[in-house]
């Protein structure tokens, strides 16, 4: 990046900082050339297979199994004998010590992980090594120590466990996902079988043999990969007791109407189109971060991303300014050097949506920026966007674009901002950026999201409950709360 | 004065605190009396009061809500014996005052029980508190006609949710009763509406209405694939209750978890 010059729009860019490149050596990682599904702590040959490959440079990594109908019913039946033989009635004392053991184990495999993680779905190094991984590893720690209190949890109420639970998951935090559902549902007492997304299956596959090295009993969990259809065929399963999915509200509706009247619990993770409302009286710096940690952090592949950024009309111009010369400074390209802020777009068909939402902002009328970077030519990639002059109508301010675009929009008072951020069908998340404390307590109150961060954003804990309100889900994972959805109560 | 004639009811819709006939102009025998036959047009008047009420209901301090729902209780009291003639009897009144009582203590209990403060690994205070989802629609169980009404529309009143209530088809003069304590007790107007009418003409309009946030499906006997799919269209939350329970969780069906993050650092 030691080329650039001061451009777009006379924006002093720096030209004299050059980084070394810093690679994290893939070297820790071996990846078998075919996976099958992982089923009764047995790896089963798949009849059908698609290939995984790396989204930096389109390279192939592994051969994937797509499970049919029938290795999902296998998955199912492995699950349920593991239900009844023994996992459910094990004291949740014991089930406690295995899920210890999957913490710690990942936390001394955890570099690993990171790297397989980044290889797999792109996302810088940075971001798996000191988010992705040790947040997994904590969910587990976390559940595990609930096991055994979990009537502690519910008050007057006497918790099973709910039995099979189905679980698909998406490609933006593979590993996380995972944890996020699997560490509750054996904490009370149920098995899994889980799916994985299509395009990064590698850390799941990988987790296998952390489960091995725990001596988890056979069957508790159990992994079946493949596309979509894999996951319908989950979620149609008579053997499963409850789903958990994340991904997108089209997805999560099609599930809720398909299991109607079934009777099986279900808990919906959807997508998100966050308002990030900046006031005049914030400490412009830390918002600065915060609007691009907001947005750029896993490329924009984030569910509660800061998608709408709401700026009081009286510091629009600085702010601006400030964001875009701070767009200049974030490093774009290869996940796996240490030093990149933002990496590999997901996958092609990802790319392909995210160009399209784009060119509907520049259709509409929006003005866009992009600050100057050199993208590799192999792999999937999208230089940082930011949209100003954005009417509340365009798409991109509507649609949840899940990738590195911002859209820029204006309020003038506390309740033009509310009444804003809240016209939209979701309500995951929302920030708020303001010095005065009484503010931010009248704002976290107003805006209807299940997770407001003032003063900062995107940040995860498996203590603290996350989770939609309207068109963004139902159902809450982590904390005391993420254990009511695999629990029923005989009360 | 024994052969005066008594100045019979007319018995209508509550919709918004006000007593309108059906637009429809349609009404049906029940418990031999006419009773107003509501319309779809009718439930969307419902669901706009109820949306239009709710945010100030929600905005309420939970004492307040809590004297409010207490204060129903009361007027419905004050009407015991004509409570009595409309259902079981008196033991059903009593069962149902004392369900009122119980649920408007919990008004200012919810955060403590339901919420909380989570000790995140980091420099920030973390805190989860229940909130009301919004609007909701409820169709009340045939039987009990008073009890199974109360029991299904306090757990969301006292949330802060509002509610649209579908009563009992076949035995619906409690609930027209009940509207009148509501309409007497503080409780604002819009927070609840009772429909009357064929239930099953009613509940798709509810189930796919996009402004409905939740549903209870304790009065659909069962048959609610349809509804619940329908359901699906605005990701409903979708209840399942039961009208011979009382418990914080019912309450907690119809509430959001919100968890609110802020920096420690000086």
């Amino acid at each position: 990046m030691a080329e650039l010059e001061t451009q777009q729009g006379g924006l002093a860019v720096p030209d004299g900082w050059t980084y070394a490149p810093a690679p994290e050596s893939t070297d820790i990682v071996r990846i078998a050339e075919r996976y099958g599904h992982y089923v009764g702590g047995e790896w089963l040959e798949a009849s059908e297979i698609y290939e995984t490959i790396a989204p930096r440079d389109e390279s192939p990594l592994a051969t994937i199994g797509q499970a049919t109908k029938a290795d999902v019913e296998n998955a199912v039946a492995a699950a349920r004998n593991a239900y009844a033989d023994g996992w459910s009635s094990l004291p949740g004392s014991e089930r406690a010590k295995y899920l210890f053991r999957i913490a710690r184990i990942l936390q001394e495999r955890a570099r690993e992980f990171a790297v397989l993680e980044s290889l797999n779905g792109g996302k810088p190094i940075k971001e798996s090594r000191d988010v992705d991984v040790p947040l997994a590893a904590a969910h587990f720690f976390y559940y595990a120590g609930w096991a055994d209190k979990l009537e502690y949890a519910f008050p007057n109420r006497r918790p099973r466990p709910v039995g099979v639970a189905g679980q698909i998951i998406p490609w933006n935090f593979p590993l996380l996902m995972l944890a996020w559902k699997v560490a509750p549902a054996l904490a009370c007492g149920n098995t899994v079988v889980l799916k994985p997304a299509e395009t990064t299956p590698l850390t799941a596959l990988l987790f296998c043999d952390v489960l091995r090295q725990a001596e988890l009993p056979p069957g508790v969990v159990n992994i079946v990969t493949g596309d979509g259809r894999t996951g319908a065929a989950l979620v149609e399963s008579e053997g499963v007791d409850k789903i958990a999915f994340t991904g997108s509200t089209e997805v999560g509706k099609a599930i809720q109407r398909q299991l109607a009247g079934s009777g099986k619990k279900l808990t919906l993770e959807l997508g998100g189109k966050a308002a990030n409302i900046v006031f005049d009286d914030c400490a412009l710096d830390q918002a600065v971060e915060g609007i691009v940690n907001g947005i750029y952090f896993n490329q924009g592949h984030v569910c509660c991303a800061g998608s709408r950024l709401f700026v009081q009309e009286s510091i629009y111009e600085p702010l601006v300014e400030k964001l875009k010369r701070r767009l200049t400074t974030l490093r774009v390209g290869d996940p796996l050097d240490k030093n990149t802020d933002v990496g590999a777009i997901n996958s092609a068909m990802q790319l392909e949506k995210i160009k399209e939402l784009v060119a509907s902002g520049e259709e509409e009328g929006a003005e866009i920026y992009q600050p100057p970077c050199v993208l590799p030519e192999k792999g999937y990639w999208f230089a940082p966007t930011v949209f100003t002059n954005v009417a509340q109508s365009y798409r991109i301010a509507q649609e949840e674009i899940f990738g590195p675009v911002l859209s820029v929009l204006t309020f003038r008072t506390p309740d033009e901002a509310v009444e804003k951020a809240n016209n939209t069908p979701y309500g995951l998340s929302a920030g708020v950026w303001t010095e005065k404390g009484s503010r931010i307590l009248w704002m976290a109150q107003r805006l209807r999201a299940g997770v407001v961060w003032a003063n900062t954003y995107n940040r995860f804990d498996p203590t603290s409950p996350f989770g939609g309100y309207k068109e963004s889900g139902f159902g809450r994972e982590g904390g005391r709360h993420g254990l009511e959805p695999y629990l029923r109560f005989d009360d | 004065m024994s052969d005066r004639l008594p100045v019979k009811k007319t018995y209508k819709l509550f919709i918004g605190g006000a007593f309108p006939r059906s637009e429809s102009g349609r009404t049906y025998e029940a418990e031999g009396q006419n009773v107003a036959r509501a319309s779809r047009k009718d439930a969307r008047d419902a669901v706009k009061a109820a949306r239009a009420a709710q945010p100030g209901w929600a905005a309420a301090t939970a004492y307040n809500r809590g004297q409010v729902i207490y204060r129903l209780a009361e007027m419905v009291e004050s009407r015991l014996e004509e409570f009595s003639l409309l259902c079981s009897g008196p033991d059903e009144v009593a069962a149902a005052i004392d369900r009122i009582v119980w649920y408007a203590g919990w008004a200012d209990k919810l955060p403590q029980v339901l919420g909380g403060s989570n000790p995140v690994a980091g420099p920030y205070f973390n805190f989860t508190v229940p909130e009301p989802t919004g609007v909701v629609a409820v169709l009340a169980p045939e039987e009990p006609p008073l009890l199974g009404l109360v029991s299904r529309i306090l757990p969301p009143l006292v949330g802060g949710n509002s509610v649209i209530a579908v009563a009992s088809e076949a035995r619906p003069l409690a609930a027209i009763e009940l509207a009148e304590a509501i309409a007497t007790s503080d409780v604002p107007g819009g927070v609840v509406n009772l429909l009357t009418g064929s239930a099953a003409e009613l509940s798709p309009w509810l189930a796919s209405h996009m402004d409905v946030n939740a549903i209870d499906l304790a009065g659909a006997n069962g048959n609610t694939a349809e509804l619940e799919r329908a359901a699906a269209e605005n990701v409903k939350r979708v209840v399942h209750g039961r009208a011979d329970v009382q418990s914080p969780w019912e309450i907690a069906a119809f509430l959001e978890q919100k968890t609110v993050w802020h920096p420690m650092r000086l």
